[in-house]
C-alpha cells in the first residue's frame, strides 16, 4: 500500500518534471527549427549551440516586474494561468509512454492513471482549458485580450466537434476507449492506415485546439497584439505558454496512442518509440508553423463547421458501417 | 489524485515564483491596460457579436452528440448492423437539423 503510494509519487514527480523540462527545450527546438527554415542559426550565444537559453528565459521571466492591472479582477486574472497550466499537466495523465516496466519484481504500469474511458477523459480535461484562456482574456479588462479570449473559446468548441469524433473510428475499431487497450488493438497494424481520413481531420483539428499557426487566430499579433495574454507578464505569461506547449505534446502523444500504435515499434525500447513518434509531431507543428500563412477568421470558422464536421461524422459511419457489416 | 495535487502545487509555486519580481518602481500608467499607448478612454463595453453565442449554442447540441457517439462506438461491435442502422437514423435527424443551420446563415462569418 505504501509501496505503491511512493512509486505513484515517484511517477508523477518524473512526470511533471519531464514534460516542464521538454516545455523548455520545446521552445528552444522551435526557434532553432523555425530559424533554420528561415537561414538564420537561431539561439546559438547562451552555452554550446545555445543548449542554455531556456534557462536563461526562465531566469529572466522569473526576474520580470510583475504587474497585474489596475482594474483587472485580480483573483479571476490570476486564476487564468493556474488553470491553463494545471489542465495541460492533468490531461497528459492518461497517456501510456510504454508497457508496464517489471521493477523489483513488481509491474508498474508506465501511465498515471488508466481510466477506462481515457480518450474521453483527455478531451474533458484538455477542454476545460478554454476557461484560462477566456478568463485571462476578461479579467485583463483590455479590448485585446478581450476578442482574442472571445475568438479562441469560439475556435476551440468549434474545432472540438470535429475532434472527437474524428477518434471516434478508432473506438470503433479497437471496441474500447481505454487508451492501453486502444494501443493493444494496435498489435498488428496501426489505425493510420484504416483511419487515415480520421487521422487527418485529428491533426488539423489539434493544431487547432492547441491555438497553433495556422489556426493561431486567438493572438494574431498584428491584429491583437497578443490576444488573450497581452497584459500576463514574467511567471504567469509563461504559465500561458508551458500550458500551450505541454498541451502540444498532449495532443501529439494521443496521435501516436490512437493512431500510430503508441509505443509499438521494432528493435528500440517502446519508451523510445514513443517519443520518437511525439518527436515527429511536434516537428510537424513547427514545420508548418514556418510554412503556412495564417487563416483568416470567417474562413477558419467556416471550415470547421462546413468543412471537417461534416467528414468527420461520414467516416465514422464509413467505419462503423465497414465494421458492423463485415462479419 | 496524488498526480493532482502535484501538478497544483507545482502550478502554483509557479504562480509564486512570479511574485519575486514585484513592480518596483511604480507610476498608475504602468497599470493601465494596454492599449498602443492610448489612455483607454471607454470601459469595455458587454458589447460583442452576437455570433459568438450562436456558436456556444451550436457547440453544446452537436458536443452532446459527438459525446454520444462515444459508448456507441466502443459497443459497436455487439450490437452488429442494429447499432449501426440505429446511428444512421440519429445522424440523419441530426443533419436535418445541420442543414437548417447552415441554410440559416448559423455558420457565416463574413456577414
Amino acid at each position: 500500500m505504501l509501496l505503491t503510494v511512493v512509486i505513484d509519487i515517484v511517477k508523477s514527480l518524473i512526470l511533471v518534471i519531464f514534460l516542464l523540462t521538454a516545455f523548455a527545450y520545446l521552445t528552444y527546438g522551435e526557434r532553432k527549427v523555425l530559424a533554420r527554415f528561415q537561414f538564420r542559426p537561431g539561439p546559438n550565444r547562451v552555452g554550446p549551440f545555445g543548449l542554455l537559453q531556456p534557462l536563461a528565459d526562465g531566469i529572466k521571466m522569473a526576474l520580470k516586474e510583475e504587474i497585474i492591472p489596475a482594474e483587472a479582477d485580480r483573483y479571476v486574472y490570476l486564476l487564468a494561468p493556474l488553470i491553463s497550466l494545471v489542465v495541460a499537466l492533468l490531461a497528459f495523465g492518461a497517456i501510456p509512454w510504454g508497457p508496464p516496466a517489471h521493477l523489483f519484481g513488481r509491474s508498474i504500469p508506465l501511465q498515471i492513471f488508466n481510466p477506462n474511458v481515457g480518450v474521453l477523459y483527455i478531451f474533458a480535461i484538455s477542454s476545460l482549458g478554454v476557461y484560462g484562456l477566456v478568463l485571462g482574456g476578461w479579467s485583463s479588462q483590455n479590448k485585446y485580450s478581450l476578442l482574442g479570449g472571445l475568438r479562441s473559446s469560439a475556435q476551440v468548441i468549434s474545432y472540438e466537434l470535429a475532434m472527437g469524433l474524428s477518434v471516434a473510428g478508432v473506438l470503433i475499431l479497437a471496441g474500447s476507449a481505454s487508451l492501453t487497450h486502444i494501443i493493444r488493438a494496435q498489435d498488428h497494424y496501426w489505425f493510420v492506415f484504416p483511419e487515415l481520413i480520421g487521422f487527418l481531420i485529428y491533426v488539423i483539428t489539434a493544431i487547432a485546439e492547441t491555438n497553433r499557426a495556422p489556426f493561431d487566430l486567438p493572438e494574431a499579433e498584428q491584429e491583437l497584439v497578443a490576444g488573450y495574454h497581452t497584459e500576463y507578464t514574467g511567471m504567469k505569461f509563461a504559465m500561458f505558454a508551458m500550458a500551450e506547449y505541454i498541451n502540444m505534446i498532449t495532443v501529439s502523444g494521443l496521435a501516436a496512442t490512437l493512431f500510430l500504435g503508441g509505443w509499438h515499434g521494432p528493435w528500440l525500447p517502446p519508451f523510445l518509440w514513443f517519443l520518437i513518434k511525439v518527436g515527429i509531431f511536434l516537428f510537424i507543428f513547427m514545420w508548418l508553423r514556418a510554412t503556412l500563412p495564417r487563416l483568416r477568421y470567417d474562413r477558419l470558422m467556416a471550415f470547421g463547421w462546413k468543412v471537417l464536421l461534416p467528414i468527420a461524422v461520414v467516416n465514422t459511419m464509413a467505419t462503423a458501417a465497414f465494421v458492423a457489416l463485415s462479419r | 489524485m496524488i498526480y493532482f495535487t502535484i501538478v497544483v502545487v507545482v502550478a502554483l509555486a509557479v504562480l509564486g515564483i512570479s511574485r519575486l519580481g514585484r513592480a518596483r518602481r511604480t507610476r498608475p500608467v504602468k497599470y493601465y491596460p494596454y492599449e498602443s499607448g492610448i489612455v483607454p478612454r471607454s470601459d469595455l463595453g458587454p458589447r460583442f457579436s452576437v455570433k459568438f453565442y450562436l456558436v456556444a449554442m451550436l457547440f453544446m447540441i452537436f458536443d452532446v452528440e459527438a459525446v454520444s457517439f462515444y459508448p456507441w462506438a466502443v459497443m459497436l461491435r455487439q450490437l452488429k448492423s442494429f447499432g449501426l442502422w440505429e446511428m444512421l437514423l440519429f445522424v440523419i435527424v441530426l443533419g436535418i437539423g445541420y442543414a437548417y443551420a447552415w441554410k440559416r446563415g448559423g455558420f457565416q462569418w463574413d456577414r
